[in-house]
């Protein structure tokens, strides 16, 4: 899959890699919406909130994302009327982006098992002696 | 509203008109965006930052501008195309909901006109060419007054006024005792049409004919709707093509259909379909007749130029033939049309460039042709005697050099900076009734001038 739409998106705090940054863009908005429905800006605060600040995109960069993750039918958007009178852009995740979330999270699974493995093999050659015996 | 607030108010204006101006970014993506914004500061202004700089903080987080309106690009790569949308878009006068369902009765009325005198068992084309010759004008271009009549509120009295010119010529040209198939049954029917234009022009303007502005409005709705004409005609003749072809297929005959149904009322139909198409374009497509004009005017120009050096330098005189006339009538026409077309889509405000100069240019050799044709013919005139043919395509030639010389002279005038470019569009919009002035004169005086010969 593409993920040319968030190649914009620049990390800023921690500096993290900008592909790492577009890769990790779809499962991350995905997953926010699965635990409930939400606008641009709500979502971004999210995205920081759960990266503890280390992950802060700019923010306009955000709607070009939505509005791909919308053509390709894993979210839904629809404008609403908010409590302040504003109209807002509401997106839900539908059925196919949960489908695609699950397939996401697999991948991500995956891939940090095997960072994981390779840490502590890393760990482990600067510090053999703790390793346990017969690796 | 506190006096932060309102700055606040304008800043935020100012930056969602900057932001709009990305074309990859439509409204509802502005009205997004601004949303984004408007959190953004009072999130940050709940934190303690002042208006302006909850504003400027929340706007840098937004990101570069440029950089985003390239990924709107990226991710709505159709919006750079400009699409024509044709449901409403409220751009001010009639509702346009219902302007689909007025085109279309009307087109379908047009259509279904064309097939009226069939009822009393004149078949179209075949039996009766010259009652469809005479009448072509008749039977669809009343129905595109009526739709501009009401597109521009003109009121049935408009209306009515406007069908007198349309009621006078059919009663004249039907009772004319026409010579059938005689040149100036022929000069009529063709000069027509060009006579009942301005008709339709008045309804275009809304009846302000003394409107200049307008007037050029309607000489761009006439080059765009002439082109969208042809395009659909196009496109009538390869469904046409299919149709015949299919029905082959599975032993069946459509060529009947096509030359006795689809021709005639997909013909009459089409002018309303692609007026309705030009108006609604208007300001959101490109008008295309300027286009052609720009990739045109140079080569007219240089075929003109080296035409007229290659007579000089061979001092070859102009073959005086039967059809040069005409030739040289439809020549000025087209250099008028390049003139015309390049006047409307100018802005009469710019200073001269080179394409000015080169219009000049194309213009006035094709002035020189002209007159050099002229005089040849005019020596041998007693010779060929004044038949209806020579002596139309003779007017036609003065009233094209006429407009052309002035307009020169006006160019020239304008290159120098010795006057304002709008002097040669008011020239242009003012000569529009000649045209239709001189096809009258050929409709109905010619006839009576040459005994109906």
């Amino acid at each position: 899959m593409t993920y040319i739409a968030v190649l914009g998106i620049v990390a800023q705090g921690m500096d993290i890699n900008k592909d790492l940054v577009a890769a990790s863009a779809t499962p991350l908005v995905l997953a926010i919406l699965a635990e409930r429905d939400s606008y641009g800006y709500a979502i971004l605060k999210r995205v920081s909130e759960l990266s503890g600040g280390r992950l802060e995109w700019s923010d306009g960069m955000l709607y070009p994302v939505l509005h791909r993750l919308e053509r390709l039918g894993y979210i839904a958007g629809q404008w609403q009327k908010s409590e302040s009178g504003r109209r807002r852009k509401y997106y839900r995740i539908t059925t196919q982006g949960k489908k695609q979330l699950a397939v996401e999270r697999q991948q991500w699974q995956a891939v940090n098992a095997a960072l994981r493995s390779v840490w502590s093999l890393l760990a482990a050659q600067a510090a053999p002696h703790l390793l346990p015996q017969g690796c | 509203m506190t006096e932060d607030a309102e700055t606040i108010e304008r800043q935020i204006a100012r930056w969602r008109a900057f932001v709009a101006r990305g074309k990859a970014i439509s409204g509802p993506d502005v009205e997004e965006l601004e949303g984004h914004l408007r959190d953004q500061i009072e999130a940050l202004a709940g934190a303690g930052l002042t208006a302006d700089e909850a504003f400027l903080v929340a706007v840098k987080r937004i990101g570069s501008l440029s950089a985003l309106s390239r990924e709107f690009a990226r991710e709505h790569s159709e919006r750079l195309w400009r699409q024509l949308m044709l449901e409403a878009h409220g751009s001010g006068g009639k509702s346009p909901r219902s302007e689909p369902l007025v085109v279309l009765a009307l087109a379908v009325a047009a259509a279904a006109a064309i097939k009226v005198p069939e009822l009393f068992g004149i078949r179209v084309v075949e039996d009766k060419p010259d009652l469809f010759a005479r009448n072509l004008g008749f039977f669809v271009l009343p129905f595109l007054t009526a739709y501009l009549v009401w597109k521009r509120d003109l009121g049935a009295a408009g209306f009515v006024r406007l069908l007198i010119p349309f009621a006078a010529a059919a009663l004249l040209v039907n009772l004319y005792p026409f010579q059938p198939g005689g040149h100036t049954f022929i000069l009529a029917a063709i000069h027509l049409p060009i006579a009942l234009w301005l008709v339709v022009g008045l309804a275009y303007v809304g009846l302000r004919w003394r409107d200049s502005a307008e007037r050029m409005n309607f000489i761009r709705f006439s080059g765009e709707l002439f082109i969208y004409y042809v395009l659909i005609a196009l496109g009538g003749g390869v469904l046409s093509a299919f149709t015949v072809g299919m029905f082959e297929a599975i032993g069946f005959q459509a060529e009947g259909f096509i030359a006795r149904w689809l021709l005639p009322c997909g013909a009459m139909g089409a002018v309303l379909i692609g007026s309705w198409l030009v108006e609604m374009k208007q300001g959101v497509i490109e008008n295309m007749a300027p286009v052609l004009t720009r990739i045109f005017t140079p080569l007219f120009t240089l075929v003109l130029v080296v035409f007229l050096a290659t007579m000089i330098w061979t001092s070859r005189g102009i073959d005086i033939q039967r059809e040069v006339l005409i030739g040289f009538d439809l020549l000025l026409a087209v250099v008028l049309g390049l003139l015309l077309y390049a006047v409307s889509s100018r802005d009469p405000l710019a200073a001269p460039t080179s394409f000015d100069l080169l219009q000049l240019v194309l213009v006035v050799s094709a002035l020189i042709a002209d007159v050099v044709a002229l005089a040849a013919i005019a020596a041998r005139i007693s010779d060929f005697g004044f038949t209806p043919n020579r002596t139309a395509a003779l007017g036609e030639n003065l009233v094209l050099l006429v407009n052309l010389a002035w307009s020169a002279w006006l160019y020239a005038r304008f290159i120098q900076g010795r006057k304002p470019f709008s002097a040669l569009e008011r020239w242009q919009t003012m000569y529009l009734p000649v045209y239709s002035f001189w096809a009258l004169v050929v409709v109905f005086a010619f006839p009576l001038a040459f005994a109906f010969a």
